[in-house]
């Protein structure tokens, strides 16, 4: 039965359309592009915008290990109501992927319970302890898409610039979480007015900008591809900036709550705005949005890291870091990105779809005849009110309850399937 | 608030006078001879005035007193803040500017003789006999009233009295002192002013 | 005193003297005075029935004696019932949580809650989501209202005195605060505290022990010393935590002691009837020697006792105001 998506207004930045089209659908294939198509089941998406299927580059899924918090099942859930229908998950699970049998557990667990695309990446690092390398040949052979330490650093740049050849070597990309651990141990926000006046203790922006600065320099030695994880300072961008003008491989991501808060959301202590890299200040916002209009920042990455209610609703320095992110991500980005005019419709999703997938080399994120049927419709002008008890992730720490955004996902299709239908 | 007015209470703010300065004048003259005559032991007498308008009076009381027996009785001030009840009951609002409690003297053993503007419901005098019985432990405890407009709440009397005054619920009785308000009246007032 | 205005208190808790307006501090202090009054009794009772029958707790997870004791005495001047309750503090003994452990004592019928705690937010946390008044006996580094308003007290009885004068207020006094800033609740509470009376602040530290953008506080920095005091009316010293040496926030106790410690060598810059203040425990002879501890213009002492009458009016104006606004009567008596 084929599916045919009538009326909408296709946008595919990989191909550089941006037109009324039909988009026929065979199968798991998109079979046909242009207008005044027939199908069998008919999407009439007039109105909306019809992308290629968002992809999300850092992805917290909690399986194995803390399933309480979120599962592979209901991780993709969450990401196909967010309109994604590729997601990488991070490694840092209980126990960590730093072997090509916890690879395929995951993988066998996508298999099984995702409904969209997992693209899992591997520890670099043993137990990601920062000491000794994982044998990425067979990790990228059992499916890894990149390797990372997320959730940290490594410490020692000895390690790092090793790790990051022998990543290059098995052409793997190495995502970096960028963060000195050795500046502040008990950091909790941000360092600056707001951390001063509340009395808890701050996360200078050296402490990630020294870092970036260190992993971009190790990856000029060394040749590899590294890729700057949620990038978050006025700084960072500009060393990230001029390290792209010398033509070393860096590539970065930042993601929605960067662009709308400051750590001014930390009054009051609501642990749902203590994450890690915390929120800064009104400066980096401004640069953060600048970065994405000229196209420092690659893609947009949620960081999407549930935790369980019980966990967060405790002392705002005893919270675990981390806010979810998938449900909310398409809606922050057009209403402050895309309405106030920083960046084009056509430039957002472009951020959200061959970029990312890009940055990894990933087959998705793209809408071609003979190409893979992941399909987003959205409106991109309904307003909504987000309303954290109807997400399909398994935690609620999120920011943005009760906030008015713009911006809908109606359908999503992944592989041919619609996998999520408002 | 020239005339004694028979002004009609209903005219809006107009306050009535029910004591002009002269029938104040007699009565607390009429309340120092009482004390005095139920007094023998005038030595043993301690006024405590009232605040904010029973301080003023007890002093003037004192005053009184000394010309007739030649020994002026120590006056000191109660607050009865502490000790209201209703501000227990979180049914009152606190003042922060009514004064502080003082008296520079022991209470043990002497006759004391409360002294207050308006006896009402009578929680006020209540409140006064628990602050003083917290300050040591007198022989007697007596209340001498300017006015006592009823409205009882308590079984609580004056042993002496300037004058009974009979106002409706909704009518507002008030001394005005020279000490306190630049002149001396006793007025009645609509309430819903 | 000064004319009190209408200013009525309606805060269920008192968390903090960020969010208090100027009016509500004055009122506390303006309610304070009648209690000092109770304290100082000789031959009576030193009681008031304000709190009778009500339930105190002193919750305590941090520990501490002085604080305690004092919300202790205030609650029981009160004629309040009085229960101490301690709890551990660390994050790596996962216990009942502070939600669960305060609707337990609450299912006591608890009144107040007199919570000490390590964390910042803490108080607020759970205030804004238990019926419990509760008042912050210092949470973490971020605040400790009672102290800043017993010293607040503590310096206007001086300025009083000093001028003649019972209705002089703070306006224009200079305030200086020596020593760890960064690490301190004392110092935050008290910047919002005179900043607010008017008064102005200087805060005064090693570079290290100074927080980030402290003049958007509204105060003035310094590492001087000297610079600090040679104008201020009030030189406030704060303890220093003999740990800090070993994070490397200042080399030894013996440059520390040489460049900020207020003893009569330093204080030879600063005007001679300049009060000196400290929260107490004083580590005597690092922040203040002990000669300047003991001397007349300390108000160490002072600040002690007033810190009872301080806390038993926050009780009082937290239990007793009424939930409505005053009546015509009560703003004509």
């Amino acid at each position: 039965m084929s599916i045919l998506i009538a009326n909408g207004h296709l946008i595919d930045p990989a191909s550089g359309i941006s037109a009324q089209n039909d988009i026929l659908i065979d199968g798991d294939t998109v079979a046909q592009i242009g207008n005044g198509l027939k199908g069998d089941m008919i999407i009439d998406a007039t109105g909306m915008v019809v992308c290629p299927g968002l992809v999300d580059v850092h992805v917290h899924f909690r399986e194995p290990g803390n399933e309480s918090k979120e599962t592979i099942a209901t991780g993709s859930r969450a990401a196909a109501r967010g309109g994604f229908t590729s997601v990488v998950t991070m490694p840092n699970t209980n126990p960590p992927i730093d072997n090509a049998g916890l690879m395929e557990l995951v993988l066998r667990r996508a298999r099984e319970s995702a409904c969209i695309r997992i693209w899992p990446a591997a520890c670099a690092t043993k137990e990601r302890a920062g000491k000794e390398m994982t044998e990425m040949a067979e990790l990228k052979a059992a499916g890894a898409v990149a390797v990372t330490d997320d959730g940290s650093d490594i410490d020692s740049s000895w390690v790092m610039r090793r790790v990051l050849e022998y990543a290059d070597m098995c052409d793997l990309v190495y995502m970096a979480h960028c963060e000195d651990g050795t500046i502040c141990k008990d950091g909790v926000m941000n360092e600056g007015y707001m951390s001063t006046k509340l009395g808890l203790p701050g996360m200078p922006k050296a402490m990630e900008e020294i870092a970036i600065e260190r992993n971009i320099r190790l990856a000029a030695v060394t040749g590899a591809h590294i890729h700057i994880q949620h990038v978050t300072t006025a700084d960072g961008i500009d060393i990230i900036r001029r390290a792209k003008a010398r033509g070393i491989r860096v590539t970065c991501e930042t993601a929605p709550h960067y662009w709308t808060l400051t750590d001014e959301r930390v009054e009051g202590f609501d642990t749902n705005a203590k994450m890690n890299p915390p929120l800064r200040e009104a400066v980096d916002v401004a640069a953060i949005k600048a970065g994405l209009a000229d196209g420092t920042i690659d893609c947009i990455a949620t960081d999407h890291a549930p935790h369980a209610f019980t966990e967060k609703d405790v002392e705002f320095q005893f919270a675990p870091f981390g806010i979810i992110g998938l449900e909310t991500s398409l809606a922050l980005t057009i209403s402050e990105l895309v309405d106030p005019g920083i960046i084009s419709l056509e430039q957002a999703i472009k951020l959200m779809t061959c970029a990312p997938a890009n940055v990894l080399g990933l087959p998705v994120g793209y809408i071609k005849e003979g190409g893979p049927a992941d399909i987003t419709i959205f409106d991109p002008k309904a307003e909504w009110t987000v309303e954290p008890d109807d997400f399909a992730s398994r935690s609620r720490n999120t920011p943005f309850k009760g906030r008015k955004v713009r911006g809908l996902v109606k359908t999503t299709i992944c592989a041919g399937k619609v996998v999520y239908n408002s | 608030m020239s005339e004694s007015g028979k002004l009609n209470p209903q005219a809006g703010s107009v306050p009535d006078e029910v004591m002009s300065a002269e029938d104040m004048a007699d009565a607390i003259l009429d309340l120092s001879k009482a004390v005095v005559a139920k007094n023998p032991d005038i030595q043993s007498v301690v006024l405590l005035g009232i605040l904010k308008r029973g301080l003023p009076l007890a002093e003037r009381m004192a005053a009184h007193v000394e010309k007739m027996t030649g020994t002026r009785p120590p006056v000191g001030s109660l607050a009865t803040t502490l000790y209201r009840d209703d501000l227990r009951a979180g049914l009152g609002h606190v003042k922060a500017d009514t004064g502080t409690t003082h008296f520079a003297f022991s209470i043990d053993d002497k006759t004391v003789v409360l002294v207050d503007d308006v006896l009402a419901a009578g929680r006020t005098i209540r409140a006064a006999m628990d602050e003083v019985m917290d300050y040591g432990r007198p022989a007697r405890i007596q209340l001498a009233c300017l006015i006592d407009r009823g409205g009882r709440e308590l079984p609580i009397q004056p042993d002496y009295l300037g004058r009974k005054v009979s106002p409706t619920p909704d009518q507002h009785i008030s001394v005005r002192m020279v000490e306190t308000d630049g002149h001396d009246a006793v007025i009645l007032e609509d309430k819903t002013k | 005193m000064v004319a009190a205005k209408n200013t009525v208190w309606t805060r269920k808790d008192l968390v903090g003297i960020e969010d208090l307006s100027r009016d509500e501090i004055e009122l506390i202090l303006n309610t304070a005075p009648q209690f000092v009054a109770v304290s100082a009794r000789e031959s009576g009772i030193k009681k008031v029935p304000l709190l009778q029958g009500r339930l105190v707790v002193n919750w305590f997870h941090e520990p501490s004696t002085r604080t305690r004791t004092s919300f202790e005495l205030a609650a029981k001047r009160l004629s309040a019932d009085t229960l101490a309750i301690t709890t551990s503090a660390s994050s790596l003994v996962k216990g009942e949580s502070l939600h669960d452990t305060l609707a337990n004592i609450e299912a006591m019928h608890s009144d107040i809650i007199i919570l000490r705690h390590s964390c910042a937010g803490a108080p607020q946390m759970l205030a804004e989501r238990h019926p419990s008044h509760i008042i912050n006996a210092g949470d973490g580094r971020h605040e400790h209202p009672t102290q800043a308003l017993l010293d607040a007290f503590t310096m206007l009885e001086y300025v009083r005195e000093l001028r003649g004068d019972p209705n002089a207020t703070l306006d224009g006094i200079r305030v200086a605060l020596i020593g760890d800033i960064t690490h301190s609740r004392v110092a935050r509470s008290n910047i919002w505290c005179l900043t607010k009376l008017g008064a102005k602040v200087v805060l005064c530290g090693p570079r290290t022990l100074l927080p980030p953008e402290a003049e958007r506080m509204g105060v003035d920095v310094t590492t001087d010393l000297r610079e600090a005091i040679h104008d201020a009316n009030v030189i406030y010293a704060l303890r220093i935590q003999l740990e800090r040496q070993q994070s490397c926030l200042f080399p030894t106790l013996r440059e520390y002691v040489r460049l900020f410690r207020i003893d009569s060598e330093s204080l030879k810059v600063a005007p001679n009837d300049s009060l000196i203040m400290h929260p107490g425990p004083i580590n005597r002879d690092i922040e203040l020697a002990a000669e300047v501890a003991d001397s007349p213009r300390s108000v160490v002492l002072k600040q002690v006792s007033n810190g009872i009458s301080v806390r038993m009016a926050v009780m009082h104006l937290l239990v007793n105001s009424p939930k409505r606004p005053q009546t015509t009567e009560e703003r004509a008596q």
